[in-house]
């Protein structure tokens, strides 16, 4: 693949998963005012919270480590729009993908969550320290099961680590969810989504009401701009990455009916995130570490068993 | 720069600063974000960190200890930011501006943007001066 190839699939990355992301927290926003009985924003409100960002002052605060603080967005910016390249990639050449971009993406999609961490331990601030260690144990919780249910996916398509072959696989056999391991596999990604996403019930890093924004508290202007990206665009991939694995919904090369299936299961997604952070409560960080290595580790590990059994 | 002042004023992030305050102020500024006002519709947001504030809602007359903490978390704030007063005790002090621990006024320590009397003031009188507010720095800035 040529240079020029390569920045075009990144600046094409890049657009579908800023808009496709846009969209998705409108939605969430939106949704989110239904289920109080309010109107919500209007349709361009991300757009307009986006620009006013950029428009604003960047201050460092005092005693922050300037280079990290400041590039720290850019690593998680940066790894979205890879990640999104790659799925761009994966999803109009399902066959030319290379070995072992599955691994790629997994590793890229923790960046961002090393981002903020990085960039609220630069900033000096204890409630942002507070919300860095908080995600660190986030992330220690939930990546467990997410790889073990990943795994599923793999041994039905015959142990490829290619996204391209996932892909075809489900073509032709049917998708990896049409099985029980697979149907419990798909319900725990969801849940380790709901945490990837920092969303209400896992949203300890973040807890407006309690610390503050967090990581966040020290951000201004265009660095909290880039971060708010980072978030929205992670809505949009995210969910494609378990489409991709368990539905395999975006071969559009069947028929296009199937990319309108999976424009609907993309939505379907995304209200089932939005009610789930409508209709609970946040759990302490203690909390949700007993409820990923107690409760959810035991059903990946049954789930990937039950692929290997063949069911 | 149009859209710039465009996205400014169609997503105002509100940080809401209780300077000894009765709390009866705070509890109308809840009030606009239930169903019946529903302030989100213009793009409106109570945000929990200083940092991501574009306006800053003081309530309250200022007190002694509270005088010093206002000043430092206004000068905290990323321009362009606004200072709004809100209710009689923020605008003028009332009837505690004779007090003993009293200082100064919140006009007297910051520049305010706009004043929003009552006490408390209705909601709709809050949303009234906000339009009022986005409507004044656009006429500043067209000039």
């Amino acid at each position: 693949m040529g240079v020029i190839e390569g920045i075009g699939y990144l600046a094409g990355g890049f657009v579908v998963a800023a808009v496709v992301g846009m969209f998705a927290h409108w939605f969430d926003r939106k949704i989110t005012a239904r289920v109080q009985w309010r109107v919500g924003p209007p349709l361009f409100q991300p757009v307009y919270d986006f620009v006013k960002l950029l428009a604003k002052e960047v201050m460092v605060p005092e005693g922050a480590s300037r280079f990290l603080f400041l590039s720290a967005p850019l690593f998680g910016l940066a790894a979205t729009t890879v990640v999104s390249a790659l799925f761009l990639r994966t999803v109009i050449f399902p066959g030319e993908t290379f070995v072992g971009d599955l691994i790629v993406v997994i590793y890229l999609l923790t960046i961002p969550s090393q981002a903020i961490i990085l960039g609220s331990f630069a900033s000096a601030n204890p409630l942002a320290s507070l919300g860095g260690s908080r995600e660190m144990k986030l992330v220690m919780s939930y990546e467990l099961p997410f790889l073990l249910v990943v795994l599923v996916p793999v041994i039905k398509a015959g142990g490829t680590i290619r996204l391209g072959e996932i892909i075809q696989y489900q073509a032709t056999q049917g998708a990896v969810i049409a099985s029980i391991s697979g149907v419990i596999a798909f319900v725990i990604a969801l849940i380790c989504m709901q945490a990837k996403l920092a969303k209400v019930p896992f949203d300890a890093p973040e807890a407006e009401t309690e610390i503050m924004g967090g990581a966040y508290i020290e951000y201004s202007g265009v660095a909290l701009g880039l971060f708010k990206l980072t978030q929205w665009m992670m809505m949009y991939v995210v969910p494609l990455f378990l489409m991709i694995l368990f539905i395999g919904a975006v071969n559009w090369r069947q028929s296009w009916f199937n990319l309108l299936f999976a424009v609907l299961i993309y939505i379907g997604i995304l209200l089932f995130i939005t009610l789930v952070r409508n209709t609970n409560a946040r759990l302490r960080i203690d909390q949700i570490m007993k409820f990923f290595w107690a409760m959810v580790t035991p059903f990946a590990v049954l789930a990937v068993i039950l692929a290997f059994l063949g069911l | 720069m149009s859209l710039k002042i465009k996205a400014l004023t169609k997503s105002i992030w509100v940080f809401h600063l209780a300077a000894s305050p009765c709390n009866n102020c705070d509890i109308e500024i809840l009030d606009l974000l239930t169903p019946r006002w529903d302030i989100e519709r213009f793009g409106i947001q109570l945000v929990g960190s200083v940092r991501h504030a574009d306006a800053i809602l003081v309530t309250g007359s200022m007190n002694r200890k509270a005088h010093e903490r206002v000043k430092r978390v206004i000068s905290q704030a990323p321009q362009p930011c606004f200072v709004i007063a809100l209710g009689n005790c923020a605008c003028s002090m009332e009837m505690f501006g004779a007090s003993y621990n009293q200082m100064h006024c919140l006009d007297e320590v910051t520049k305010v943007h706009a004043y929003i009397a009552g006490c408390p003031p209705k909601p709709e009188a809050m949303i009234q001066g906000i339009i009022a507010l986005i409507e004044a720095q656009l006429a500043a800035l067209k000039k």
